[in-house]
């Protein structure tokens, strides 16, 4: 999927990256008890300017962690779920644009009856 | 698509963490027992966890379940039915504070996990029903 779809604009590329998104934060919360476990997150802005096909696997960073943990693992419960919640909401918003872009679509295909 | 899926990895964490809370179980369940020699004694158990990779996702597995190396107690108690002949008895060296902090992260983490499964379960239904 390119990064100019002609039906849904960057929307369905937003979606997909949200879906790996939402993967590896998934992954973040699993390994939360994981010793020596580093959590990575996508950076979203660099990853939808890379219109490469996979944009996602090369904007994987490690997260910084706010304080690190003695056995190496850098996962963060509250900031994880933090941005579980912001991803799932950005994924339907995304949704709501692909919503609201298919409805526009049958509107005009079918002549505003 | 890469091998994981969201279910996956939060499916496995959850086994994982059950594992924990079952070795929790176990060292409370014998936090007070008491044995007649040191090596017949109970030692405390602890699973080891480790993250499988698999197409830039990661879950958790528990790669073995280890034994605790505190040494068990030596109690002198002459009068117990299982003291030897120095009356002594050896009594597991369970820290139950320890395992009821486990215990209570153990259920954080299992919660959190639900957590992500569930909202994964309603974005999927809700991408299914896309320009409906």
């Amino acid at each position: 999927m390119t990064a100019t779809d002609p039906l849904f604009g960057i929307h369905a590329r937003a979606l997909e990256l949200r879906q790996q998104r939402l993967g590896l934060l998934a992954s973040n919360i699993a390994n939360a008890a994981t010793p020596g476990f580093k959590a990575r997150d996508i950076d979203f802005r660099a990853a939808m300017a890379s219109s490469q096909e996979n944009g996602a696997a090369e904007s994987t960073k490690y997260r910084v962690p706010v304080q690190s943990s003695l056995d190496g693992n850098s996962v963060e419960l509250s900031v994880e779920q933090a941005q579980f919640a912001e991803n799932a909401v950005q994924y339907r918003t995304t949704l709501a644009f692909l919503n609201g872009r298919v409805a526009g679509i049958m509107a005009a295909l079918k002549g505003g009856e | 698509m890469s091998g994981l899926s969201v279910f996956d990895i939060a499916g496995r964490a959850m086994a994982a963490q059950i594992v924990r809370l079952n070795t929790v179980a176990s060292n409370l369940a014998n936090a007070g027992s008491v044995a007649g020699s040191e090596a017949s004694a109970y030692r405390p158990l602890k699973p080891v966890f480790a993250s499988r990779y698999e197409g830039g996702l990661a879950t958790v597995d528990v790669e073995r379940i280890a034994t605790g190396t505190a040494a068990p107690e030596r109690r002198h108690d002459p009068a117990h039915p299982l003291a030897d002949a120095n009356g002594d008895v050896w009594a597991a060296n369970v820290d139950v504070n320890q395992e009821i902090v486990e215990m209570t992260e153990t259920a954080r983490q299992y919660a959190n996990n639900i957590e992500v499964m569930a909202t994964a379960k309603t974005l999927i239904l809700d991408t299914l029903r896309l320009g409906r």
